[in-house]
């Protein structure tokens, strides 16, 4: 085209070049912008927790249960000690179911069946937890006809047997073939190499897996609602109500007063560091994993 | 059948009186999904002895050892027609567990393989320990056997507690056989041994091969021609999933039969 | 020896087949739970349910003149699930950008790990938070300044307080960060590279590569990524019921973005431990959750689909 050979095209052509070459720096402004815009909330969590909270961390906060509404003073330890109980049953509940149906995922699971299986804990994953406490109500809190540490254990083993599943599948899945042949070799039976070959050499990511769901639960409120209901007290059996951690924040937070809001900032700050550091461990875990499987 | 020699190839029948066959198959096919990877092979394999497979990459040398000791059939779509009789008893019958197979069959593969979570012991130990075998005296004398046999005791006796994986690659395979002779077979299959290894530690590998047929009937498969002219009795070729020709190892690289093995030996293909 | 011997009998059942089965069993667990869940969710809506019950805007839980429509509470999630997306996905894209395309390896390890903790903070914390804090950004930076010069659009009615639809979607915004741009990052590394050479080969600048190469070719992952955010921000309750405002009946319905709402995730968190067990209230807040489980298992599904068939990757690989 003559405008190419003229001196005002050429400039013509410097100028989209300007024009394009704005656009791109741009485009990356506006990318960092997004990653500053999603780490302040974070940031700002982690600092407001951290300031509000640990004024109210004390020996009382940390073994005594609350008083009277209204009253200030009294601690979190009822909660603690409930969010650690569901933590545990939960994880009796879902620990097993979850393993072994990652197991079955991923040794057996080529097949229709699999693909539903794959496709519920997939879609569970994602659900909203509340209705997973509803259920739970219906089936466990109405039949016991009280709420029920069991009835959030359950709720809370629904929300955690996908993760467990999913992640127990993917490392299994990554252990070689060539272990499972040289186990049958042996005259090993599948389900013995399964269980000492397989899973032995993908311990680091079903233990990843583990965490990781631990995490998650611990920090779920909702589903806890309907089940266990929430409680001044400490754990008095698996008929009766129970505190956790998460319902404490929440009752807490809509309280009038001052000093329930000091309590629930730390007890969101003993929340957090447990959750978080379950999360951090779990990944570091996995890290690890990577530069083992180099070896 | 082209070139077979019904009167089992050019082994005089005075030889072959005097030797018994640990193995025979009988029309044995296999497929993977609708692709045939072996079709009607009848093969005897002689005790105490090395039989080597040779024969162009895909012509279905690995999946044969495969199905001598029912391996192939754990290879998702893959399916097995025929005979394998290991002495006189056919494996593929109903009644016979392939885990009981596999125990007086055992198997080497290409690349060394021991359990990375394990150490040194534990994986010569494994085949044992996994069978229900507890007693630690036992275990021990047979770790130690079966590292002997595999020429490699001397090497790791005071690192026994050493991760297998940090064996160099020779010693890696040597453990993989050690492991595979400490569940104490009848038969050993070797898929391309050597191929992972560098020629010194191959070299190696092969000369144990051959100390071991004194007490295990061997099967190896091999890409590499030279190493089946030293260290095998006889050799199989196949080609196409078909045996070609199967003689006396000498017979095969010095007057062979067939022109496509011939041809093959001579490298012009494959 | 008989060489028979050497072959113990074989059972019709090997330990093997039982083991398998007794896994099969185990691992169908969860599909028959949420068979269950969908039975028992419907069994106890069944006497509420009605046309009236999903178009009613009335909620009176007094025994003697009961009334449950929900679609106030319908519309709340809907309008905070959009808000959420509008604010929401835009970002994750630009984080997913930023993370796949542009980022020198050593940030883009650390900032991953960094939004993989948004995930992790509990939604009762992002509750506190928008309470005491984050709802006061929203009224002073936002709101205010909306209503001042927007404030002749219905949707910027009322007075700016902070507990109200807006800052609901924004929270939802936040928490649907993490998952969003994860999924995003994974679509567009999964682009193949031959897509970027080839833009590149024309002369193209790093963003006219992402826009031409990238982004074009990703796009159903992202809308599939952007499908899993809404399902989260569908039935995320803590965070919102702690900042909507909580209001009932026809004065929940969501005419402003300044006014108090409530979802039906919300309603169910607020009012479940108070609703007498002798009226149908019960029953109408198990209709609620009949609804949200229909509503997420669509999205989810829909979701689902989308992403699978860009990644075409083993199932579950989705975070």
């Amino acid at each position: 085209m003559a405008y190419i050979k003229d001196k005002g095209g050429c400039s013509r052509i410097m100028q989209t070049y300007l024009v394009r070459k704005f656009k791109d720096k741009f485009a990356y402004a506006v990318c960092l912008a997004c990653v500053i815009v999603a780490v302040i909330p974070l940031g700002s969590i982690l600092f407001e927790v951290t300031k509000n909270g640990l004024p109210a961390l004390n020996m009382e906060f940390f073994i005594e249960g609350p008083r009277a509404i209204g009253e200030p003073g009294g601690g979190i330890a009822n909660s603690i000690q409930g969010t650690l109980i569901l933590i545990g049953l939960t994880s009796l509940i879902g620990v097993p179911i979850g393993i072994l149906s990652g197991i079955y995922l991923a040794e057996f699971g080529n097949n229709k069946f699999g693909k539903i299986v794959r496709l519920t804990n997939n879609i569970l994953a994602q659900f909203p937890s509340i209705v997973i406490g509803i259920f739970a109500y219906l089936t466990i809190v109405l039949l016991i006809g009280s709420f029920s540490p069991l009835a959030g254990a359950i709720a809370l083993a629904i929300i955690m047997i996908p993760i467990i599943t999913r992640t127990t599948e993917e490392s299994l899945k990554l252990v070689p073939n060539t272990l499972r042949e040289a186990s049958m070799a042996l005259g090993i039976r599948r389900w013995r190499t399964i269980m000492s070959i397989v899973l032995v050499s993908a311990k680091n990511g079903v233990v990843t897996g583990i965490m990781l769901s631990i995490s998650r639960i611990a920090g779920e409120t909702a589903p806890l609602i309907m089940t266990i209901l929430g409680s001044q007290w400490f754990f008095s059996g698996l008929t009766e109500p129970m505190d956790a951690l998460t319902l404490r924040i929440w009752r807490l937070a809509l309280l009038p007063y001052d000093y329930a809001h000091t309590t629930g900032w730390g007890a969101a700050l003993v929340l957090i560091i447990i959750v978080l550091s379950l999360n951090i461990l779990a990944r570091i875990l996995t890290r690890s994993k990577f530069v083992l499987r180099g070896v | 059948m082209i070139g077979m020699n019904k009167e089992l190839l050019s082994v005089s029948s005075k030889e072959r009186v005097n030797q018994t066959y640990k193995i025979e198959t009988e029309n044995l096919n296999a497929w993977f999904g609708t692709k045939q990877a072996l079709k009607d092979i009848n093969i005897k394999i002689r005790a105490n002895s090395i039989t080597a497979i040779i024969g162009p990459s895909g012509c279905g040398k690995s999946t044969l050892i495969r199905c001598l000791n029912r391996m192939h059939e754990l290879v998702p779509s893959a399916k097995v027609s025929g005979k394998v009789f290991l002495d006189g008893v056919d494996i593929y019958s109903k009644n016979v567990d392939p885990v009981i197979v596999r125990r007086r069959v055992g198997m080497v593969f290409q690349k060394p393989n021991p359990f990375p979570t394990m150490s040194i012991y534990d994986n010569v130990a494994a085949g044992l320990k996994l069978n229900g075998i507890r007693d630690r005296k036992r275990l021990d004398e047979i770790v130690r056997k079966s590292l002997e046999q595999a020429w490699l005791w001397d090497e790791v006796k005071d690192d026994l507690d050493k991760p297998g994986a940090s064996l160099s690659g020779g010693q890696q395979q040597r453990l993989c056989i050690a492991r595979a002779l400490a569940v104490e077979p009848e038969v050993l299959l070797l898929d391309e041994p050597t191929s992972a290894l560098d020629p010194i530690a191959a070299s190696k590998i092969e000369q144990l091969i051959v100390s071991l047929k004194r007490d295990y009937t061997i099967v190896i498969v091999t890409h590499n021609m030279q190493q089946a002219a030293r260290v095998s009795d006889y050799t199989a070729f196949l080609y196409l999933g078909r045996l070609i020709e199967y003689d006396v190892t000498a017979k095969i690289f010095s007057n062979p039969r067939e022109e496509l093995t011939e041809n093959y030996i001579a490298g012009r293909f494959g | 020896m008989d060489e028979n011997m050497k072959y113990p009998p074989k059972f019709f059942l090997s330990v093997d087949d039982f083991f398998k089965y007794i896994l099969g069993i185990i691992s169908g667990l969860v599909v028959l739970t949420l068979f269950f869940m969908v039975l028992e969710l419907f069994r106890h809506s069944l006497p509420v349910l009605s046309l009236k019950f999903v178009f009613g805007v009335n909620w009176n839980p007094v025994v003697g003149s009961e009334e449950y429509g929900i679609l106030p509470y319908i519309l709340g999630t809907m309008v905070t699930s959009v808000i959420a997306i509008v604010v929401g996905v835009p970002i994750s894209l630009g984080i997913a950008i930023y993370l796949s395309e542009m980022a020198p390896n050593f940030i883009r390890t650390t900032l991953s790990f960094i939004i993989e903790l948004l995930a992790a903070v509990p939604s009762v914390i992002y509750g506190l938070w928008g309470l005491f804090i984050f709802r006061f950004w929203v009224r002073d930076f936002i709101e205010i300044p909306l209503s001042k010069y927007l404030g002749f659009l219905p949707i910027f009615q009322g007075e700016p307080f902070g507990l109200d639809i807006l800052t609901a979607g924004l929270i939802l915004a936040i928490m649907i960060i993490p998952t969003v741009a994860s999924v995003s990052r994974e679509v567009l590394m999964a682009v193949p590279n031959s897509q970027r050479e080839a833009a590149y080969s024309l002369g193209a600048t790093k963003w006219e590569v992402i826009r031409l190469g990238v982004l074009s070719y990703a796009k159903s992952g992202i809308v599939g990524a952007a499908i899993l955010g809404l399902g989260r921000a569908v039935g995320e309750t803590m965070a919102v019921t702690m900042v909507i405002g909580n209001a009932i009946g026809a004065a929940a319905l969501p005419t402003s973005l300044f006014k108090a709402g409530q979802t039906m995730a919300s309603l169910i968190a607020n009012e479940f431990n108070e609703a007498d067990p002798t009226s149908l209230h019960p029953n109408a807040l198990v209709g609620v959750g009949l609804i949200l489980f229909v509503l997420a298992l669509t999205v989810n599904l829909f979701a689902q689909v989308l992403v699978w068939r860009i990644l075409k990757i083993k199932e579950g690989a989705v975070e």
